[in-house]
């Protein structure tokens, strides 16, 4: 019974993370890449140490799994706000297609140059 | 001193995580390891270490966790079916949004949160006027009151709780 469930995070898993790929290949700027990526590979990666967590229990590799979950849930967030704000200093552009960028406007990077 | 106390506890708990199951010869390594690691850098690990001790920022986390799995399975759902979808349906900006949450840790932790719900990424951070810079895939108001009601709201409440 505990391995059905086990394998089923794990397919689940499976499925969020070939999706997260997709959309790397599908969306149209880094911006947009970068919110599929982060998100996808962030839960589908913890479900999938989950599903391990139960399939082996409370033995070496399963408490391994529980703390590699903490880290990366708490690690991928801010490497994906460390590329997004660096591509922005460094002037990569939106999608021509974005709405608006407030960001841009306020010009808060190239006030500190001068 | 007691961010020190902190530290080694927390050290030496993830030490025992990753050398289970536990022996004699761990536990030994893994105090000495934990006495050097808050030694050097303990100082700089919690600066307010009261507010571990009430017992109504436990209750508030509790709540958090479950709230934060259920808005990231949305994002992910979200995420596929714009992947998915044959036009790839997507209208993105940058917005601004207005936090009332003072501390480092609070704003760490929103902005961790907005990034793993559904369509937005945080970009940057204005801390000194309360302001987060967010990139939205779907972009419903431009304007920073509803930016703020549609992203912010849901979470703000109660990160105030468990982080002011």
């Amino acid at each position: 019974m505990i391995d059905t469930i086990g394998i089923i995070f794990i397919g689940l898993g499976i499925f969020f993370d070939l999706f997260g790929c997709l959309g790397l290949i599908r969306f149209p700027d880094l911006y947009n890449r970068l919110q599929a990526s982060t998100k996808c590979v962030t839960f589908g990666t913890g479900s999938i140490l989950f599903g391990t967590f139960l399939i082996v229990g409370f033995t070496a590799a399963g408490i391994k799994a529980l703390f590699t979950i903490i880290f990366i849930v708490l690690t991928a967030p801010v490497s994906a706000h460390a590329l997004s704000k660096s591509a922005h200093m460094s002037g990569i552009p939106l999608w021509q297609e974005s709405v608006c960028d407030k960001l841009e406007d306020e010009n808060r990077y190239k006030k500190n140059d001068q | 001193m007691r961010s020190k106390i902190v530290l080694f506890i927390v050290a030496l708990v993830v030490w025992l995580g990753f050398t289970w199951p536990p022996d004699l010869s761990h536990l030994l390594v893994g105090i000495l390891v934990a006495i050097f690691v808050a030694y050097m850098t303990g100082d700089m690990f919690i600066t307010r270490p009261h507010h571990l001790i009430h017992p109504l920022r436990y209750f508030w986390l509790f709540v958090y966790i479950p709230v934060f799995i259920w808005e990231c399975f949305k994002a992910n759902l979200d995420v596929v079916y714009r992947v998915i979808h044959p036009d790839v349906p997507i209208n993105p900006g940058i917005v601004k949004v207005k936090t009332k949450l003072k501390s480092d840790t609070g704003i760490t932790f929103l902005a961790n949160s907005i990034t793993l719900t559904p369509g937005t990424l945080s970009v940057d951070v204005d801390q000194d006027n309360g302001y987060l810079y967010i990139h939205w895939i779907h972009v419903f108001n431009e304007d920073v009151e509803g930016a703020t009601k549609d992203i912010v709201r849901r979470f703000e409440y109660i990160l105030e709780r468990i982080f002011e």
